[in-house]
């Protein structure tokens, strides 16, 4: 992992990218990349480091989190020299992920795990499309823009793929709440009802 | 001019040749398919964020609902992405149930592959009941050893849920024996058909770069002449110790697609004899390995194999608490769909039922 990340840099010293770290006992580091070089180094990746199977586009919501903090601090409390500690609550931002998991079927090596971020979970929610690099990553692409919203800049046909087109929302998001009724749809029948209730009601 | 030629068909879903719940928009001129659209989701069901709901031991009887025709292969998929996230070990002796188990799966779904393409080509009864003939053999076995014969949910973190009982080992050598038999039985009624070659052979053919780039897996890749196995790319498990060939084919047209799977078939044949000879005794799941209220550490991980229908991975992230943080699958049957209006352009509309049929997708698995 370590020689892919120098390899990365030997060749595009101005590329965003660095080494995320794993603590799971099964070791498979990451790469993370910034928005703007990721198509430049999935490029590079499959033209020159022989990484040609793309084999698992996955999105990630990563929502925001809340992260305690306690600073202690020496301050004069009645006369006396006291350690008063306070708490305060800061706001780690969210935001999306795309993993991308990559083999080299030439090479028989892999995965590398490559991760590109979305700025938040809202209003800048584009990461460039690596489908031109992989033909597999289009139905998955499309996959992670239905059920997270990620949006896909370069991507050929960027539409719903399970959910159906009208639907609104994004399910696989953490704070997707999942209607009462998934199969309501307003019917002629809710106005008898309606009519129905008002006069037991008045009776 | 050829506006008013083509028109646009709806395949699916409910037809007897998606397998399924799949549809396809498609535009024809004449016959001819000039452009085809996959439509999906009619088997949605959010598997992915129900098992994020859910404990890591409960996600087990739920895959067995993704490829159903083979549901010990995922549930070895799942638990060893699980092992890999949380670094447990596995049992010796659960390590060759697990190939046993995993290859009779691989063998049903050829063979069923087998009378499902022959349907698909008009071919409807005969050689689908031969085929579930052998099938439901190992059905049987599937249902002595672990109560059902197709949600099994039989794997277990660190190793198999229970042993094998009584006479089930002589049972499975003793069909083991006689399924090269079968198989010559299926080539001989199939192989020489005339209208079968000519339904088969040089249909939609791919070249293997495109189908590396399309993410294809499996026998699909191979057809094309990949020679790219999980099994021994990344020997997981004990697959490392058995001696076995790889089958590839030449140009990747529908007839190496076919063939390809009664050539694994045969594979699978000779995995089963070497693991059922030196399957060692002892306990079938580690017993350090915590299966209720398993907590792995926080991380992530990959984990993959070679399932009948692909590269079936199971990609894992644990936030250190009793739920997967994240629970992502990579689905064979999609991906290898990616290619298929690809693959389809130009044919004719009664081969499109073909060339899906020798991609073999299952719904469950597509859908999620």
């Amino acid at each position: 992992m370590t020689g892919t990340l120098e390899a990365i840099r030997a060749a595009m010293p101005s590329a965003g990218v660095e080494l995320v770290n794993n603590p799971s006992p099964c070791g498979q580091h990451s790469l993370r990349v910034e928005r703007k070089d990721a198509l430049a180094v999935a490029e590079f990746l499959r033209d020159r480091l022989g990484y040609d199977f793309c084999s698992n586009v996955s999105g990630v919501d990563w929502p925001t989190r809340k992260v305690k903090e306690t600073n202690t601090k020496k301050e004069v409390v009645d006369g006396v020299e006291k350690e008063v500690k306070t708490t305060t609550e800061r706001d780690v931002p969210g935001f999306l992920e795309v993993v991308y998991h990559l083999y080299s079927i030439s090479e028989n090596s892999g995965p590398l795990t490559l991760r590109v971020r979305t700025g938040d979970r809202e209003a800048d929610v584009s990461v460039p499309s690596l489908t031109p690099v992989w033909k597999s990553a289009d139905f998955q692409e499309r996959e992670a823009f239905d059920l997270f919203g990620i949006r896909f800049d370069g991507h050929p046909d960027l539409r719903r793929i399970l959910m159906w087109d009208e639907f609104a929302d994004f399910p696989m998001r953490k704070d997707y709440v999942p209607p009462d009724d998934f199969e309501y749809e307003p019917t002629p029948h809710d106005e008898i009802l309606a009519k129905v209730k008002a006069r037991t009601e008045a009776a | 001019m050829s506006d008013l030629q083509t028109i646009d068909v709806s395949l699916g879903p409910q037809h007897p040749s998606t397998h399924g719940v799949f549809r396809m928009n498609v535009t024809l001129d004449g016959e001819t398919i000039t452009r085809l659209q996959p439509v999906f989701g009619y088997l949605h069901r959010n598997h992915e964020k129900i098992a994020e709901g859910n404990s890591w031991l409960a996600a087990m009887p739920y895959t067995d609902r993704l490829d159903y025709i083979c549901p010990l292969t995922n549930n070895w998929a799942y638990a060893l992405a699980v092992e890999k996230l949380a670094g447990i070990e596995v049992a010796e002796r659960a390590e060759f149930l697990r190939v046993i188990t995993a290859e009779l799966t691989r063998l049903q779904n050829h063979v069923a592959f087998l009378g499902f393409i022959l349907g698909d080509m008009g071919a409807w009864g005969t050689a689908l009941m031969y085929a579930f003939r052998e099938r439901e053999k190992i059905l049987d076995l599937f249902e002595s050893l672990t109560g059902a014969r197709m949600m099994c949910n039989y794997m277990r973190f660190g190793g198999c849920r229970c042993d094998l009982p009584p006479g089930w080992l002589d049972a499975t050598r003793k069909l083991v024996d006689g399924f090269p038999a079968f198989l010559d039985e299926m080539e001989a009624l199939l192989n020489g058909n005339e209208i079968l070659l000519a339904r088969l052979q040089g249909v939609a053919p791919l070249s293997a770069a495109r189908a590396i780039n399309g993410g294809l897996s499996g026998p699909v890749l191979r057809a094309s002449g990949v020679d790219y196995d999980i099994r021994k790319a990344d020997g997981y498990g004990i697959y490392s110790r058995f001696k076995f060939r790889v089958p590839r084919g030449v140009v990747g047209d529908c007839f190496d697609r076919f063939m390809l799977r009664v050539l694994e078939a045969r594979e699978s044949v000779e995995i089963l004899k070497q693991a059922i000879a030196g399957i060692p005794d002892g306990p079938v799941v580690n017993p350090k390995a915590k299966q209720r209220g398993l907590r792995p550490p926080a991380g992530e991980a990959y984990g993959r194999i070679e399932g009948p229908k692909g590269e079936l991975g199971f990609y894992l992230i644990s936030d250190g608490g009793d739920k997967p943080f994240r629970f992502r699958i990579r689905p064979p049957s999609l991906i290898n769909l990616t290619l298929l209006e690809e693959l389809c352009l130009g044919t004719k509309l009664a081969d499109v039922m073909v060339i899906l049929g020798s991609i073999d997708i299952v719904l469950g698995e597509v859908d999620r």
